[in-house]
């Protein structure tokens, strides 16, 4: 599973660096949008995956018996998702306006534009 | 909580109730400029006085720590102040109210009642939190809130510029967050916990295992990447130019400021606290990073012709002086670097609210349309004059003993390049902030002589009409401290030298941080 999970990850990475060097400015949404999945995963996996083992306290004991999943990544990575969200939410609406003001998505452009 | 916790909790609740507050009038009156200022002003005061309290606490009675909702550490968040990030904060609180001030007298209706303010706020907030936190993932959500109400600050206005310059830092900020992250995930993974003392304490084991010296290698690089983008040193430095002349005088003086440091904050934290220097390859790259990171910054300078430009360029260079304090690693050189953030803060936010002033008062940045600003407005000459022979080192200015500290400390474990490169960087600095005063202070403005050898009147740009009062009373608080820092030198250096001694010595924080949690 880790390898698979592993895989997936470098591909996501991988996509998302191709994404962002390109000089459309969608391509380079979708590859921020990308480059944060990919960091999630990574968090995921790095955490170390289990199987089987809810990290619940049996009623008649006070401690954790046994290996359990860590459910303290499960939160990091929501924490995180909700920041990328506003933040990829944010970089839509700007890019919006810098198509608006440029009316090109080409980024090389958009550098000459500002001399 | 007692008393302490309310302290440490204030500089991060006091700019959020003024954020809120000045959300509730923009949404109750969304017309009324008066409000806005009015909350705003009060907020800064009272969170100039927070930051001082804390400062006077820790000095007085050593690390103070809390653990946020009694969530018993490494469990719950915790936040800690030693004098480093006492220190730190003091100077997001002065440059808060100043910049505060200078918006008052600055910024246009438009973007006042569009929430400038309670974003503003909400930007110390983020770096207030940055400042105190005791948790690593804390720290990128400090830093995500920073980000957040620093990409809108940057954006609001219809400067195409602006917009232009805002996508390339939003980039790049995105980027440095998602290394940050990895670099937080594969943390966890290696040692279980992300609270910064108790990674301190359990990573000395997990270093010392060849098993998986690699992958603490890479994780300590990918760190380093991250912060290295917030701070601009070199290679990672080019986005900062760009993004700091494009928006408004006082959001780029609080960007310049303040924001770059909190990237340098977190270097020295993490690399003090969690990844000593002195094991690994890391010192003798951050000796590199901070050489030519000096140098590459200054040359930059060298080339440009707009006020704002040159700062930027120059606020690179300096970075790079922190970055030595850093990489030499002495007591003496962290307490350098701690003294030299201080008074680069201070200073550098100064300049940019100068410039600020000099587009005003000669209707542009560009130092082949401006010219003898020293006649018409003598006053702001001073006040140019002070924070840029401080930049520059020149004694009895602060600038100077954040120099000399350095340099000393570099001098006594013989890294003599880099203190020649410190001081060739130094004289270059003294270089660039001569051509600023010759060429906007001193020249005779060009307008005018165009006008002279035409014979005839042709109408001289008259800047707007302004109360320059309003504009110079944040600029004469900020050179007051830069003159207080640099003739009470001898009282203050003691302090960043405790700072410095506390730093090299991560067991301190440690024990305070565990003492706490009993």
């Amino acid at each position: 599973m880790e390898i698979i999970l592993a895989v997936v990850i470098g591909v996501l990475f991988a996509s998302a660096v191709y994404l962002l060097l390109r000089r459309s400015l969608v391509k380079l949404l979708i590859g921020l949008a990308l480059l944060t999945h990919a960091t999630n995963l990574l968090i995921f996996t790095a955490a170390g995956l289990s199987h089987g083992g809810p990290p619940v306290i049996e009623p008649d004991s006070n401690t954790l018996i046994g290996s359990s999943a860590d459910p303290l990544p499960q939160a990091l990575i929501l924490t995180a998702i909700v920041i990328s969200l506003g933040v990829i939410a944010f970089a839509l609406a700007l890019s919006a306006r810098v198509y608006r003001v440029t009316a090109s998505d080409d980024l090389d452009r958009l550098s000459q534009g500002e001399e | 909580m007692n008393s302490t916790g309310l302290l440490l909790i204030a500089p991060i609740i006091l700019p959020l109730l003024v954020a809120i507050a000045g959300m509730f009038g923009l949404a109750l009156r969304p017309a009324s400029r008066r409000l806005q200022r009015q909350i705003s002003t009060v907020g800064g005061v009272l969170l100039l006085a927070a930051s001082l309290l804390l400062f006077a606490e820790v000095y007085r009675a050593g690390i103070q720590v809390v653990q946020v909702g009694s969530w018993p550490m490494p469990f719950g968040i915790t936040l800690v102040a030693d004098l480093f990030s006492a220190v730190m904060v003091v100077v997001s609180g002065l440059i808060g109210f100043a910049v505060q001030l200078y918006s008052l007298a600055s910024m246009n209706e438009e973007r006042e009642v569009f929430g400038y303010y309670p974003l503003y706020f909400v930007l110390l907030m983020g770096v207030n939190g940055a400042f105190l936190t005791g948790d690593m993932f804390n720290l990128y959500v400090w830093f995500e809130v920073m980000l957040m109400s620093s990409f809108v600050l940057m954006a609001l206005g219809r400067n195409k510029g602006q917009t232009i310059g805002a996508i390339k830092y939003v980039t790049l900020n995105l980027i440095s967050s998602a290394i940050f992250l990895s670099a937080l995930g594969l943390l966890y993974g290696l040692v279980g916990t992300l609270n910064m003392a108790d990674l301190a304490l359990k990573f000395a084991d997990v270093r010392s295992n060849p098993d998986v010296a690699g992958l603490v290698n890479a994780v300590a690089a990918m760190f380093m990447i991250a912060f290295g983008i917030k701070a601009a040193v070199f290679p990672l430095f080019f986005w900062l130019p760009d993004s700091y002349y494009a928006p408004p005088p006082a959001v780029s003086a609080v960007f310049a400021g303040l924001l770059t440091k909190v990237g340098v904050y977190a270097l020295i934290r993490v690399f003090a606290l969690i990844f000593p220097l002195g094991s690994g390859p890391f010192q003798d790259l951050l000796l590199w990073v901070a050489g030519l990171t000096m140098l590459t910054g200054v040359l930059g300078a060298v080339a440009q012709n707009e006020v704002r430009r040159i700062l930027s360029f120059h606020i690179i260079s300096q970075i790079g002086y922190m970055i030595m304090g850093l990489a030499i690693f002495t007591p003496l050189a962290l307490a350098g670097a701690v003294f030299y953030i201080f008074h680069h803060v201070v200073v550098k936010t100064n300049l940019f609210l100068v410039a600020g002033a000099m587009e005003r008062a000669g209707g542009s940045g560009d130092l082949k349309q401006l010219g003898s600003l020293y006649r018409r407005m003598p006053f702001l000459a001073v006040l140019f004059l002070i924070p840029a022979l401080s930049l520059a080192g020149l004694p009895p200015l602060s600038g100077f003993f954040a120099k000399l500290s350095l340099l000393q400390a570099g001098a006594l474990v013989e890294q003599f390049w880099l203190v020649g490169v410190a001081l060739f960087v130094s004289f270059l600095t003294l270089y660039s902030m001569t051509k600023i005063w010759t060429l906007g202070f001193w020249k005779p403005d060009p307008s005018e002589a165009q006008a002279f050898s035409a014979a005839h009147a042709v109408a001289v740009p008259v800047a707007p009409k302004t109360r320059w009062g309003a504009w110079f009373l944040p600029m004469v608080l900020l050179a007051l401290v830069t003159l207080i820092i640099g003739f009470g030198a001898g009282l203050f250096f003691p302090v960043a030298l405790q700072a410095g001694q506390e730093l090299s010595n991560p067991s301190i924080y440690i024990e305070a941080v565990f003492r706490s949690a009993q």
